[in-house]
């Protein structure tokens, strides 16, 4: 560290590639091709750069050694909430965005990701698939983006609110919570409520279909009376201290949130990549089959090491990160690669560029699952840099239940289905316009019953 | 090997344990992984690396030592 650090200044700004015509600076560009933002902004300037999204100078970090400072940072320097606004209306009012560390932690001692409660959701995961393919004929097609966006809806609510809601929603509300999703535009940043923005009108929409269709199962729930305790789920609690439909809507939504587009996407991903390699679908098949052969539980194998299958979900991860861009606001002045960054910034890494740093991951742009072999383990040898999850403490506390549900996922399609592509293969794209990101469409994969 | 465990880095999963029930320990109060055993011995090697491969915090490493 020098003593003297340069101010945010002297860090080198992105050129503009998109017309500011609105004076936004590079909001137009992330709202179009963010991912070629932020390739830029590491080639142009290097491991700190700057662009800036409204009235907002976003720091953007790349590397091992600056992203460890990034990833290090206290709570109390580096704020989550403040850097995604287009969160606010979708959660709603008074519903927190993200909890503290030490509240994360008290959560997840309690609920529902603890180490103890992932056989019971293994089991859940395997009944939810199944379900959804008993519908399948013996071929077909299906959309990529639908079925994996309504599967994990499932999968989060059951395992994450309780078996009962489960089962008490259906498509409509996977439908609802989708139009959610695709209201994350990063207008957000310049006013999360602007007027006359389609994505906006189909998040409010959205948010208020769910909650009707809460406000009904709670109407019910109520008619009903109450039932034994141990068919009671966190509903019936939020019920029993009067919440409102609104406030507990919100509540499910933030719960669902981060679990739901990030694990649609990496298992839809994960079956392009293996539709795109036919190789390694035949080892990851044949693996599933030799682990399964003595007729052992999906739930109890999920839980354990299936190593080809987990090599091939971190390489999916590793190249079609769910969240490209992770930002925090600075809250206490921050030292970043040299520089003083002043409170009020939005500094950020890029999982989508630090995953594909050649320096560590050779050859980085190819689909290579043999990079997570032994002793390569380039995952675990570059902590700072393989961040499909981010990093540091607030890493997503999700991650070992993301990898069982992918894990789960597989073990029932695989075994009973082959698949492979409908499309040309560079036609399977990620539609980038929104903060969230999903698949582009169409995105179809036909299936077919295995022989057996 | 000496294992090492960052207790910045440690959510609390516990996977840990499940892995190498010998090695890791929990602290209840703190939230926090305990390291039972910091060197222990080479038969443990295969139950350690698993612990680290699948620490959902990445929290945990081993580092070689010259013998």
């Amino acid at each position: 560290m020098t003593a003297t650090a340069a101010g945010i200044d002297a860090i080198p700004e992105v050129s503009v590639a998109v017309p500011d015509e609105d004076g936004h600076g590079h909001l137009a560009e992330m709202r179009i091709d963010p991912v070629a933002l932020f390739e830029r902004v590491h080639a142009e300037c290097g491991e700190i750069g700057r662009f800036r999204i409204a009235g907002k100078e976003v720091v953007m970090v790349t590397g091992a050694e600056v992203n460890e400072q990034f990833f290090k940072a206290p709570d109390s320097t580096l704020d989550q909430a403040a850097a995604y606004p287009f969160m606010t209306p979708i959660f709603g009012k008074g519903v927190v965005f993200d909890a503290s560390p030490e509240e994360r932690q008290q959560m997840l001692k309690n609920q529902a990701l603890r180490g103890d409660q992932m056989r019971g959701h293994a089991t859940t995961i395997e009944n939810e698939i199944t379900r959804m393919v008993a519908e399948w004929g013996d071929e077909g097609e299906i959309d990529l983006l639908d079925f994996f966006a309504e599967l994990t809806i499932y999968n989060t609510a059951a395992c994450l609110v309780g078996l009962p809601f489960r089962e008490e929603i259906d498509h409509r509300f996977a439908e609802a919570y989708h139009g959610l999703e695709r209201g994350t535009d990063a207008l957000a940043y310049v006013d999360p409520y602007m007027e006359g923005v389609e994505a906006f009108e189909i998040r409010d929409r959205s948010r208020e279909t769910l909650v009707e269709l809460v406000q009904g199962i709670i109407d019910r729930r109520k008619e009903r009376g109450t039932v034994e305790r141990d068919a009671r789920d966190l509903l019936d609690v939020l019920i029993s201290i009067d919440m409102s439909a609104d406030y507990i809507t919100g509540v499910f939504i933030s719960m669902l949130f981060a679990g739901h587009h990030t694990s649609s996407g990496t298992s839809a991903w994960t079956l392009i990549e293996l539709m795109r390699h036919p190789d390694v679908m035949a080892e990851v098949v044949e693996e599933l089959d030799d682990l399964y052969a003595d007729g052992s539980e999906i739930s109890f194998q999920a839980l354990r090491s299936i190593p080809k299958l987990e090599s091939v979900i971190k390489e999916t991860l590793r190249l079609h990160p769910p969240l490209i861009i992770l930002m925090r606001q600075v809250a206490e002045e921050i030292e970043l690669a040299g520089h003083t960054i002043p409170v009020g910034t939005i500094v950020a890494s890029s999982p989508r560029v630090s995953n594909r740093l050649e320096e560590d991951f050779p050859d980085a742009q190819s689909f290579d699952p043999t990079r997570y072999r032994d002793p390569r383990q380039e995952d675990l040898q570059n902590r700072w840099t393989w961040i499909p999850f981010g990093a540091g403490k607030h890493r997503c506390v999700g991650n070992a239940f993301a990898m069982m549900q992918i894990k789960a996922i597989f073990s029932v399609l695989l075994r009973d289905f082959e698949f492979e592509l409908v499309q040309p293969s560079e036609t399977y794209r990620d539609d980038y316009s929104k903060m969230v990101i999903q698949l582009q469409r169409p995105c179809r994969a036909r299936y077919r019953r295995r022989a057996r | 090997m000496r294992v090492v465990a960052d207790l910045d880095l440690c959510q609390g999963h516990q996977m840990c344990q499940g892995e190498a029930p010998d090695v890791f320990g929990f602290d209840e109060a703190a939230d926090l992984v305990t390291v039972l055993q910091e060197h222990p011995d080479e038969s443990l090697r295969p139950q350690v690396e698993a612990a680290v491969r699948y620490c959902p915090a990445m929290a945990l490493s081993i580092e070689e030592e010259s013998a």
